[in-house]
């Protein structure tokens, strides 16, 4: 597991973090990430988030899932063994169809489902046990955070992003270290 | 309109075209526009019962699709009377002495009851969407938006509880009973979900057609969104009630609930299972991403596909019940449906020029102005 160092600034009020968010960019500074106990709308655009590709990969899960109903209710009820219920054709897949809609609608939103929120865990390094990721405890309940990379601001000196912060009315400053890759 | 006042005549004069067709197209274009009337009503209904703010920027475009169902109900009213009173044989029902299963729903089927029922249901449909339609014009007036917004709020609730329940009663009457040995317990949701969809469409494009002219400014990207979602989702809605009552009756196979599915399917095979699989997949795939939903070009494509698919859903309601395999989508029917469309279009356009196409005053047209969704 890749470990890396940050620096956090830890505000009291939502709107002051904002504004020091867009204080720190004008000077230069790259804003790596914001903690909040509640979402803020238009946070993502001030930070400049790209937009996430869950929704695609929701697609594709559910395709997969798809899929594999298809299969497996092709090869159980139609090719391994036919089954005679109330009489309807069980001969091919596609005259039976209708009976096995239900069940591969269930089985296309289980797989898109769960494969969404692996993905989701995964990707926000959230997995159940997991060390908890937010810089501070009470980012989860009255209080704001900002998170700098030291290193991917090495035009300015680790003090100088500290001055920086301090001039935007943060509460605490602080360094910690998070994961940030599995590998 | 004036195709369909020609597709009348041509209809009238042509001797291939029998009465019974020029009825049952009457009662199919009078039951698609005015359920897209009502569900702008409804529409409003909902909105102001669920305190809805981002949708106040289209209440003017709800309203006037509503101004439809004053002279949808009169169009369906003239044909609910000229069957009753013999003048046409749409409703096998009224016309079947003798008969052991309708003789035993005579106690509802029966006509005095009948056009009871159909004469109460327009006259509160039409008084409420006239009344919302007055409060609306008045709350601009005034601007006592508080007041407004509370007692829509209990005007909303009471028509929402009469729409769940005569909706259903209307669809079993004017439409299930066009069969009237089959019936189904899902089919007023069915019906429900085929014209709200259809009046989402309708209040989609006609925004989409004014913004592009430059009016509503105040409409921006995300309450497209928010339309085309509705459209995504309430197709999903109509595909899942579809396929709920077909797959129940197709699965028990009892002979007197699969009438209804053989004469579709033996005499409309193709037209009818690709105008469920075009009003499925295509919203399905052209509407599933995000950008998508928000282009005016695919929407606009999307939105003139599945209306007509949901006019071939009316058309396949009503035809083998009146026509059985006679039913055709010819010159006559296709003119018909476009004059319907022209009266609507003209009575609709009517009602958005008699007032501002923004409300002026309302609780939560701040909130909507503001609409912004990521």
């Amino acid at each position: 597991m890749t470990k890396q160092k940050f620096l956090y600034g830890l505000y009291n009020d939502d709107d002051i973090m904002i504004d020091g968010i867009k204080a720190m960019q004008s000077k230069g500074v790259k804003v790596n990430d914001a903690y909040s106990p509640f979402p803020i709308h238009g946070l993502e655009d001030v930070l400049g988030m790209k937009w996430t590709r869950l929704a695609i990969c929701a697609f594709m899960y559910g395709l997969t899932g798809m899929m594999m109903a298809i299969i497996g209710i092709n090869y159980f009820m139609i090719i391994d063994w036919p089954m005679n219920i109330g009489g309807k054709p069980n001969m091919t897949f596609l005259q039976n169809m209708s009976a096995f809609v239900p069940v591969i609608f269930e089985f296309t939103v289980l797989s898109a489902g769960h494969g969404m929120a692996i993905t989701y865990f995964l990707r926000n390094m959230t997995l159940p046990g997991m060390p908890a990721r937010n810089p501070h405890p009470r980012t989860t309940d009255d209080h704001f955070a900002v998170e700098l990379s030291p290193e991917e601001n090495a035009s300015h000196s680790l003090e100088d992003l500290k001055n920086m912060l301090k001039d935007t009315g943060v509460v605490e400053i602080f360094e910690k270290e998070r994961i940030t890759k599995f590998i | 309109m004036g195709i369909g006042v020609l597709s009348l005549i041509y209809g009238i004069i042509d001797p291939s075209i029998t009465g019974q067709r020029i009825w049952a197209s009457t009662l199919i274009n009078g039951w698609f526009f005015f359920g897209i009337g009502l569900t702008a009503t409804f529409f409003i209904a909902v909105s102001a019962a669920a305190q809805a703010g981002w949708g106040v920027v289209f209440k003017r475009i709800f309203e006037a699709v509503s101004m439809f169902v004053p002279v949808g109900a009169g169009l369906m009213l003239l044909v609910i009377l000229a069957s009753a009173f013999g003048m046409n044989h749409l409703y096998h029902w009224m016309h079947a002495p003798g008969d052991y299963l309708i003789e035993g729903k005579a106690a509802y089927l029966n006509i005095p009851f009948w056009i009871g029922r159909t004469v109460v249901f327009l006259a509160v449909y039409v008084l409420m969407t006239l009344m919302f339609r007055k409060r609306s014009l008045q709350e601009d007036a005034t601007g006592d938006t508080v007041g407004f917004f509370k007692r829509n709020r209990v005007f909303s609730a009471i028509f929402l509880i009469f729409f769940g329940y005569t909706s259903v009663i209307a669809s079993w009457d004017w439409l299930m009973s066009l069969d009237p040995h089959w019936f189904s317990t899902l089919y007023g949701w069915y019906i429900f979900s085929g014209m709200w969809i259809s009046g989402m469409i309708m209040v989609l494009l006609l925004t989409l057609w004014l913004k592009s002219k430059g009016y509503l400014p105040e409409v921006n990207p995300s309450h497209i969104h928010d339309m085309g979602k509705w459209v995504f989702g309430v197709s999903f809605l109509w595909t899942y009630l579809w396929f709920s009552q077909f797959m129940l009756i197709w699965y028990s196979n009892i002979p007197e609930e699969v009438t209804y599915y053989m004469a579709r399917i033996e005499d409309y095979t193709v037209p009818y299972f690709a105008m469920v699989l075009i009003n499925f997949i295509i919203p399905m795939l052209l509407l599933m991403s995000k950008d998508m939903k928000k282009h005016a070009g695919i929407l606009s494509f999307v939105c003139v596909i599945i209306f007509f698919g949901h006019w071939m859903d009316v058309f396949f309601l009503v035809t083998p019940g009146t026509m059985k395999d006679e039913g055709v989508i010819g010159i006559f029917e296709i003119g018909f449906m476009l004059g319907y469309l022209g009266l609507f279009l003209f009575v609709v356009f009517n009602a958005l020029t008699k007032a501002p196409l923004m409300v002026k005053h309302h609780a939560l047209l701040d909130e909507s102005l503001h609409h912004h969704i990521n």
